[in-house]
């Protein structure tokens, strides 16, 4: 049975800004397992898409005046498994299936490409999408740190 | 804020990007490069990454813009400076089969 061994819980506004100040708490909060670069860029990498999403298609339309929040949770568990839940109260996905169809999406096309959902799968282990339209948006990103390595004999910067 | 610095060599544009590229960043990026491309109407645009910290979807979509915009003129678009995690992005989204756009391999 697997136990958890730290939690963190920030609640961000919905603004460009926290896209930067989501991914350096991810780093800050797994650094203690020592996760190899591939494994931190990945995973800052899926939580950047999965909190872009939130501003830009949970929120889109929402007035600027009334502040919108992203709440991100997340686990480290005893066996190196990393779970982070990026959650917003915005205007929910009518079809998630065609939502995770690359290269379909609602924002601007110079900005984004409709790959969101296919980094944050390929750059995981798992990752869930939970949603209801008018109430929000929640996923569920996994992914499994390899074991503490041994040394490696070659290490390419 | 600057993000970008331009090497301008005969025919070629070149941009070095030095910036976390997300999509709150991207805009500023993608209005740089572009006022400078309609300005020298260069016949190849390098996109060099060699500086970015950090980069999600946003930059290819970044990248898709601009080999659009290079279309527009003629022009190609090369990207340089690749490191392993972003060549592992480049890879799963398939720009590499834009027509004007030549990726070099991974250099670090």
């Amino acid at each position: 049975m697997k136990r958890i061994i730290n939690e963190m819980k920030l609640r961000l506004r919905a603004i460009g800004e926290n896209e930067a100040v989501a991914r350096a708490c991810i780093s800050a909060f797994i650094a203690e397992l020592d996760p190899t670069v591939e494994e931190l860029c990945d995973l800052r990498c899926a939580i950047s898409e999965a909190v872009t999403n939130s501003i830009v298609h949970g929120y889109k339309g929402y007035s600027q005046n009334i502040p919108t929040f992203i709440y991100i949770s997340a686990r480290i568990y005893d066996n190196r498994e990393v779970t982070v839940e990026i959650a917003d109260t915005g205007c929910g996905i009518e079809d998630i299936d065609r939502a995770r169809t690359p290269s379909f999406t609602t924002g601007d096309p110079g900005q984004r490409c409709g790959m969101g959902f296919l980094v944050m799968e390929s750059f995981t282990d798992s990752m869930s999408v939970k949603s209801k339209l008018g109430r929000g948006t929640t996923v569920l990103l996994r992914k499994n740190l390899k074991p503490y390595a041994e040394e490696k004999t070659c290490h390419k910067g | 804020m600057t993000h970008v610095d331009f090497i301008e060599r005969q025919d070629e544009l070149i941009a070095g990007i030095s910036a976390e590229i997300d999509h709150h960043t991207v805009v500023g990026i993608r209005e740089e490069i572009d006022r400078r491309m309609f300005y020298r109407r260069p016949r190849r645009l390098t996109l060099d990454l060699g500086s970015v910290g950090f980069m999600d979807s946003s930059g290819i979509a970044l990248i898709i813009g601009r080999c659009e915009v290079a279309r527009s003129m003629g022009a190609t678009v090369r990207l340089v400076g690749l490191s392993a995690q972003l060549s592992k992005l480049i890879r799963l989204s398939g720009v590499e089969r834009i027509d004007n756009l030549t990726v070099a391999p991974c250099e670090r």
